[in-house]
């Protein structure tokens, strides 16, 4: 039996700050090895391949240089890679994880899987869905969102978008580009566009 | 073991918006966070292990061809979660600035002498009970332009993944004492006096190793309790 000490709370979030390059995303520009890339690709994954791209901007509609974008989703199947989720897993390989950090203009992308539908907790579909955490210089606890399809008819009885009002769910929506299996989602830290966090 | 993560926890985290930090100020989300169900989206996380991390990733001391320049610590301590159990296999990534206070990054324009020696990012995982260990060098301070006169306290930076994606933590580990505190705004960003204690290692002592190291000692604690009812808050 492990040790148990109590604690009065967890630690708090401070923010990951303006010089994580070098450590979490050196990307070839630093001498350090990547754990992470923008992909979750591996060999043996089925499934319909995507990009996913877009910009990050401030309140001003500034292009924020210096976030570092996490996505964590399911297979193509519907299933997570992780002993958590009892399912069988078809893609021995594939992690469902990746991290980019933005460039000069703002601009992340990500190579991935469609993902497939996911229970929610009464065991009802959620529609394909990407979680996206959000880290930065100026946020001192990184923001969750979830990455929605344009192209996916299951959105409309989602019950996680049914919590978002209407006029926001665009904000959710990555955009197929037509002809490519390409995505486009634009992120909005503040003001009349802000992108819809959750509180989870 | 199947975990539940209380929002409540999150308690102790900074708001977006602390106005004292500038940066915050346009990057800080006006309108509310949307509550929601976890879900097993959220539930679940990435499980990264030993094949992230190869040997002598957790000594930012010997990454080069000479030993860097400055104070020589360890610092070590559990991860652990809100019931005060270790979390096993859990990736651990730090960065950080060198003794003079200066990172390795195109955007520090600190004029403190970089070290060719240190280039100040390391990672290693949890043991089974939790415990992780570095050998690095005490940061410096080092000045920024949020106000005048500004200087952070010295600090690592450390990334957690644990259980799920919503245990995910970005934090920074602070060093006892230090007088830069009352009057450092990412610092006082946690409203919780307790709280903030929790970012500020302790000085350990007896594992200090003679004529080589300072110890410092660092428990991480990540969202996380046991969903039996009986804990179940």
């Amino acid at each position: 039996m492990q040790q148990s000490v109590k604690s009065d709370g967890i630690t708090p979030s401070q923010t990951v700050g303006p010089f994580f390059k070098y450590g979490l995303t050196p990307n070839g520009e630093y001498a350090w090895n990547d754990a992470f890339t923008n992909s979750t690709l591996t060999p043996d994954v089925s499934g319909d391949r995507i990009r996913i791209e877009g910009r990050v901007f401030d309140g001003d509609g500034v292009a924020v240089p210096d976030a570092m974008l996490e996505i964590w989703q399911a297979d193509a199947q519907g299933r997570f890679s992780d002993p958590q989720d009892k399912r069988a897993l078809p893609n021995a390989s594939f992690r469902g994880f990746a991290r980019c950090g933005t460039d000069k203009d703002g601009n992340y992308s990500f190579e991935t899987i469609k993902p497939g539908a996911v229970p929610d907790p009464d065991g009802k579909p959620q529609a394909p869905h990407i979680l996206l955490a959000v880290f930065g210089r100026g946020m001192l606890r990184h923001l969750y969102t979830r990455i929605y399809f344009s192209d996916e008819a299951g959105n409309a009885a989602d019950p996680v978008l049914a919590l978002v009002p209407a006029d926001r769910r665009a904000t959710l929506t990555a955009v197929r580009e037509p002809g490519k299996p390409v995505y486009r989602l634009d992120l909005h830290l503040q003001g009349d566009d802000e992108t819809v966090f959750f509180d989870v | 073991m199947t975990f539940v993560y209380p929002t409540d926890s999150n308690k102790a985290h900074p708001l977006p918006l602390s106005p004292d930090y500038k940066s915050s100020i346009k990057r800080a989300p006006n309108k509310p966070l949307i509550p929601m169900r976890h879900t097993l989206s959220e539930l679940t996380g990435p499980v990264y292990g030993h094949e992230t991390v190869r040997e002598g990733d957790n000594d930012l001391t010997t990454q080069h061809s000479g030993e860097p320049i400055g104070e020589r610590i360890i610092v070590h301590g559990h991860v652990r979660d809100e019931d005060g159990r270790g979390v096993p296999n859990s990736l651990i990534e730090i960065w950080q600035a060198n003794s003079c206070g200066r990172y390795i990054h195109v955007r520090d324009q600190h004029p403190a002498p970089l070290d060719p020696n240190f280039t100040g990012a390391g990672r290693t995982v949890s043991d089974a009970s939790g415990y992780y260990r570095f050998v690095t060098i005490k940061p410096g301070a080092y000045p920024w332009g949020n106000h005048h006169n500004a200087w952070r306290p010295a600090h690592i930076h450390l990334s957690v993944f644990g259980y799920s994606f919503v245990t995910r933590l970005v934090t920074q580990m602070y060093f006892p004492n230090d007088p830069l505190f009352p009057f450092d705004p990412i610092f006082n960003s946690v409203p919780d006096e307790k709280a903030r204690a929790r970012m500020v290692s302790s000085f350990d002592l007896e594992n200090t190793k003679p004529e080589w190291a300072l110890c410092y000692r660092f428990d991480i604690v990540l969202r996380g309790k046991n969903a039996t009812p009986m804990e179940n808050h």
